[in-house]
């Protein structure tokens, strides 16, 4: 197992769980024990620390007979022999080799990039956070999820940002143009100053220079995407596209290497998300331990969920297609930072862009993936809360006999009248007679109320 | 105080009151309420019956309508009185006789193992124990589990994992009522124990996650919809999100628990947008309710059948469990984790002898200082205990196939109704030898036997129920039973006379062979007499010696582990056992009404319970209704992989889109359900199963 990220670590706890016994061997290049990228705009954020992100523990390998070599990069791979060389000079033999080796940080190549921080390690995290702590100014470069998500974080330590994004409106991958307009507004309001299509020139000690104007800043934190680290694989001669190309199992053009995460390219795609790089290592450790032969890896469904305190945004699929290609639901209210936006074709949920809090993003999401039908009424989609309800009828005036006042002793609203007519004068009297009141007893006030109109229309103070 | 006269359930004069165990109080006869756990307290009398004021949990007078028409179950016109034998009517002799003629040459065909014992969660303390005893010693078989092991199984294992001890609530449910924040995981109280209802009404904010907004769910502030089979994945997001906005109480855990570094470790891939993604709940509602669980002063985290009927049911408590325990909850007074136990006597019949690996006294059958304990008691050698047999629907599985039992005797239960695969468990039955089923009316399962022992009931007879809190109560006899009914502790005493075996059937000496053989067990009742229970109003147990007071907070100063910490347990989610796909395109969740009881054996023969919920509706929503072609009234069949059910459309936009609801109190929702157990509790997946629907008829 060569690389000790996300999925090289989730693909040696999915082998453990399936297979007690094979021999397994680690290298991870960073010294860390293998911990959830996901969160590390948490931990920029200030809302989760170093430890909470850690997802194996020190003690995991041992009690599990895996080798792990920590801090140890794997140099080269000779096929022929079927061994691996590591940057410590040892020479490891495999029957079965698996690189996750990741992806790595982009480096605009501009005069004084050097200046600049990446946003990808939790060492880069890291000193990302001790350069904020003396900063008054930071600048973030790229206006992709990462971007926002650093952003927002530094914002939230009390610094003033600007973010800088060379397309026109920002998350262009995730979001249409009138979303990214959105964003930028709620962003806004955290303290993100947001200036999209900009193409950076130079950055300073001072600041960043730009192609239409100077953004000063004393931190600079780099978030241009994400390229795969494909080194390895490329020099021990396997086919390489964007990324080490894969078929259904995982495997590369040797038929004994495999490659998962965001290394991995699969029909073309190469994903920098962690659900498809988990679905891949189950579906690998499947295949690899015997669990299941026949498992195969189909793509994944992508889904976007931005962390980044008070901005609620979740963006799957394909959410740039317009009324030309498919049917659109949208509702826009940039006031409260609120957009929302269904794609639907065939009537399928095909992409969702929801911005602002809303309850429905679990529902979406969950119709999203499962690729479950619609209902006819598409308004329910974006409003949860409008779809189906019932008028309420809560005067006891407008309440039909039928209306059944305590479900605990099924008493209807015609048998209080009843009861009423029979000469039943107070809730108690009621009570007496029906039974109503005494299971639960959230019916009480509703009880009242209708023996207190009921003495109204009488004339009879109640 | 003034209670409302009761105007039903006239005693016919041939039921004459015969004097109680206590003296009759001024209203009748002070006893229980023959359903659910709550153990509602009421006096009866020739006229009906009434609530009791002095028992906590129905204080101030609540009674639901199941509760308030009890007393027409004591007369009910289907009422057995006489024993069947191959559906006509014998002598007690002939009947008993035939069925002990029938073991003993069952067991020196194939073994004592041939034989097997079914219970119930419903049967009082002394008929579980002694039915455990008469299974181990005059049976001499290890074939013996119950239905409990459908409702509390996983809850037990989760907390006998954690704290030492499964005691359903570890507080007096009084101490709900001033709890500022309360969660309940998959349980509808508002309709299972409508009583419960008002020990809520204290919180500041009731938090409830359930895939249909239940009467219960109406009542709370925030409502967690999360998708059927996902309640684990909500747990663990709700742990990530405590811990990473810095509500773990760090000093709690360092003083009272172990293991936390793991299931830190182990919540660090459980961020919310991914446990978003896999619950259906929005990641705002689940910070909204860590927030209200943090900032309570008292907060209480409850799960219920909807948690723990799965597959993974008992990691899913346990999950809860290490939610609870990162925010400090458990053992500190007002504050806690408690599972709602359901049947009347769930509690007690979990702890006395008629589980498959287990002895008096919540002792495990596999230890042997237990089996040396509980022999010298019975007075056998503890070589000749049987060990750990199969449990519940194992057991059902097993019937009639070679190697498995040839006989079965049911008592307190109908299976052919609420077990898993209902038409499967129906055809094991039909291929025993022998089937012997206790009850008071023809169940569907009394249907099927070869020989039905007409019993005794609730009001006639007396014994001790332990209600959810871990009180022990006194159901004191308040009328005498018609004339030909036994009660089980005499048909078991009858059955093991004829196979040499001496057993008592008096309840309060039964109940105290009980007292010393669960002393010094976890569920130690040695102080406990029907004295005291009289005397107190109930008695909280363990309570080891007359001169203690019980417990009503056991886990204050140490938890009931051998460190006296509670245990962190690392779980992980997975999906339900069967999800659905293309056939199978709709999930579908079981559960109560509020008319019904269990199976419905007691409930669907009352009137004005089955005037309320008349027949079994499914539940969908308008949007599944609207793509199906279905229109309220209709009716509709349900079909798994392994059965169908018809039952009549309900649409209502309170369940999700995905899923479909049917109630579980008629023969038929459980021929759907999945039999898939839990590889720690061996709980069923009863809340979750994939299923399509049909339209076969308009309504109208």
């Amino acid at each position: 197992m060569v690389g000790n990220g996300m999925a090289g670590a989730r693909f040696v706890s999915e082998v453990r769980a399936r297979d007690r016994r094979c021999a397994i061997t680690v290298f991870g290049a960073e010294p860390r024990q293998p911990y959830n990228r996901v969160l590390l705009s948490n931990v920029l954020a200030g809302t989760a620390t170093p430890e909470q992100v850690r997802l194996v523990d020190p003690a995991w390998y041992g009690e599990h007979d895996v080798e792990a070599y920590l801090g140890v990069g794997a140099v080269a791979v000779d096929r022929e022999s079927r061994t691996v060389k590591a940057d410590d000079g040892s020479v490891t033999p495999y029957d079965v080799l698996v690189l996750a080796t990741g992806s790595e940080a982009v480096v605009p190549p501009i005069p004084g990039a050097a200046r600049g921080v990446a946003f990808r390690t939790l060492g880069d995290c890291e000193r990302i956070l001790a350069a904020a702590a003396s900063a008054r100014r930071a600048v973030v470069i790229g206006g992709g999820l990462l971007g926002v998500e650093a952003a927002r974080g530094l914002a939230g330590r009390g610094l003033p940002v600007t973010l800088l994004h060379l397309a026109g409106h920002l998350m262009e991958r995730q979001l249409d143009a009138e979303a990214g307009l959105v964003l930028g507004q709620t962003l806004a309001g955290l303290g993100v100053e947001t200036k999209t299509g900009v193409t950076v020139t130079a950055i300073s000690e001072s600041g960043v220079a730009t192609d239409s104007g100077f953004a000063p800043a004393d931190l600079v934190v780099l978030a241009c995407g994400v390229r795969p680290v494909v080194g390895l694989a490329a020099d021990a001669g396997l086919r390489i596209g964007r990324g080490i190309v894969v078929d259904d199992e995982m495997r590369t053009d040797d038929p004994a290497i495999f490659a998962i995460g965001e290394c991995a390219q699969h029909e073309g795609r190469v994903y920098g998300l962690v659900a498809p790089c988990w679905e891949q290592a189950g579906v690998l450790a499947d295949i690899v331990t015997g669990a299941d032969p026949h498992a195969r890896y189909r793509g994944s469904r992508l889904v976007t969920r931005l962390k980044a305190a008070r901005v609620e945004l979740a963006a799957m699929g394909e959410t740039q297609l317009t009324e030309d290609d498919a049917e659109i639901v949208r509702f826009s209210h940039r006031h409260t930072g609120t957009y929302r936006k269904l794609v639907i074709r065939d009537g399928r949920l095909v992409g969702a862009i929801l911005l602002g809090e809303t309850a429905a993003v679990g529902t979406l999401t969950q119709l999203y993936d499962r690729g479950g039908p619609l209902p006819r009424d598409r308004t329910g989609l974006l409003f949860p809360g409008l779809a189906g309800a019932a008028p309420v009828a809560d005067s006891p005036v407008r309440m039909p006999d039928a209306a059944k006042i305590c479900q605990c002793n099924n008493v209807t609203k015609g048998q209080i009248r009843a009861a009423w007519e029979a000469g039943a004068r107070t809730a108690a009297d009621v009570t007496a007679a029906t039974r109503a009141t005494t299971g639960c007893g959230t019916c009480r006030d509703a009880v009242e109320g209708i023996v207190g109109w009921l003495c109204e229309q009488e004339g009879v103070s109640a | 105080m003034k209670r409302p006269e009761s105007t039903i359930g006239a005693m016919p004069t041939s039921l004459c009151p015969t004097p109680p165990v206590m003296a009759e109080a001024e209203f009748g006869t002070a006893t229980h309420c023959p359903y659910c756990a709550l153990q509602c307290g009421m006096h009866v009398t020739s006229q009906g019956v009434a609530p009791r004021d002095d028992i906590p949990a129905n204080s101030g007078g609540a009674l639901c309508q199941k509760g308030w028409t009890a007393a027409e179950l004591l007369t009910l016109p289907e009422r057995l009185t006489t024993p069947l034998l191959h559906g006509k009517p014998a002598s007690w002799d002939d009947a008993l006789d035939f069925v002990a003629g029938r073991i003993t040459r069952l067991r020196d065909r194939h073994g004592p193992d041939a034989v097997a014992v079914f219970g119930g969660g419903g049967l009082t303390n002394e008929k579980a124990y002694l039915l455990g005893k008469f299974a181990r010693v005059a049976l001499r078989t290890s074939q013996i589990d119950y239905n409990g092991r459908f409702c509390m199984s996983s809850a037990a294992v989760a907390a006998n994992r954690a704290f030492g001890m499964d005691r359903g609530l570890p507080f007096p449910i009084t101490d709900i009522a001033a709890a500022d924040t309360v969660l309940i995981a998959g349980g509808n109280v508002a309709e299972t124990m409508p009583p419960f209802v008002r020990h809520l009404s204290g919180a500041r904010h009731l938090i409830v996650a359930d895939p249909r907004l239940t009467a219960t769910a109406r009542l709370a502030g925030l409502h967690l919809q999360v998708t059927p089979g996902t309640d684990l994945a909500l747990a663990l997001g709700l742990l990530h999100l405590a811990i990473a906005e810095g509500h773990a109480d760090l000093d709690y855990i360092a003083a009272r628990t172990t293991g936390f570094e793991a299931v830190r470790t182990s919540v660090a891939e459980w961020w919310p947008e991914r446990a978003e993604r896999v619950t259906g709940v929005p990641v705002a509602q689940m910070r909204q309710a860590v927030r209200l669980l943090a900032a309570a002063g008292r907060a209480v985290i409850l799960t219920g059948r909807g948690a723990e009927q799965h597959a993974k049911g008992a990691d899913t408590v346990t999950a809860f469990i290490n939610l609870a325990l990162a925010l400090g909850l458990p053992g500190r007074e007002g504050s806690g984790y408690g599972c709602i136990t359901g049947q009347g006597n769930g509690q007690g019949g979990r702890e006395h002898g008629q589980k498959a690996d287990q002895l008096p006294g919540y002792r495990k059958i596999d230890d042997p200082v237990a089996r040396a304990h509980v022999a010298a008691v019975w007075g056998i050698d503890p070589d000749d205990l049987p060990g750990p047999g199969r449990s519940a629907y194992e057991l059902m599985d097993a019937l009639g196939t070679d190697g498995g039992p040839k006989a079965l005797l049911v008592f307190g239960s109908n299976p052919v109704v609420s077990a898993p695969r209902s038409g499967h468990v129906r055809d094991r039955l039909a291929a025993l030898d022998l089937l012997v089923v206790s009850d008071i009316v023809r169940s569907e399962t009394a249907a099927m036997a070869a020989v039905v022992l007409p019993t005794t009931q609730w009001a006639e007879e007396s014994g001790t129920m332990t209600n959810l809190e871990g009180r022990v109560l006194l159901r004191r006899q308040a009328v005498a039973p018609p004339s030909g009914v036994r009660s089980d502790l005499t048909i078991l005493r009858g059955l093991a006379e004829r196979l040499g075996v001496a057993l008592s059937d008096h309840p309060r000496t039964v109940f105290d062979e009980l007292r010393r053989a669960s002393a010094g067990g976890v569920a130690d009742y040695a102080g406990i007499t029907y004295e005291r229970i009289a005397a107190e109003t109930g008695v909280f147990w363990p309570c080891p010696a007359e001169d203690h007071p019980g417990t009503p907070r056991p886990f204050l100063d140490r938890f009931a582990t051998p460190d006296g910490l509670a245990r962190f347990t690392p779980v992980e989610h997975r999906p339900p056992a069967e999800d659905i796909d293309d056939d199978y395109p709709i999930y579908l969740t079981t559960g109560r009404v509020l008319a019904h009881y269990q199976s419905g054996a007691q409930t669907r023969r009352i009137a004005a319970l089955t005037q309320a919920s008349p027949e079994m509706f499914v539940e969908l929503h308008p949007d599944l209704a609207e793509r199906l072609e279905i229109t309220a009234g209709d009716r509709v069949r349900v079909r798994s992989r392994r059965g169908t059910a018809e039952a009549v459309a309900k649409i209502n936009s309170a369940i999700r889109a995905d899923t479909v609801f049917l109630p579980f109190h008629w023969e038929g929702a459980n021929r759907l359900t999945n039999p898939a157990l839990d590889p720690l509790s061996r709980m069923p997946e009863f809340k979750v199963c994939a299923v399509r629907l049909e339209r076969t008829g308009r309504a109208g």
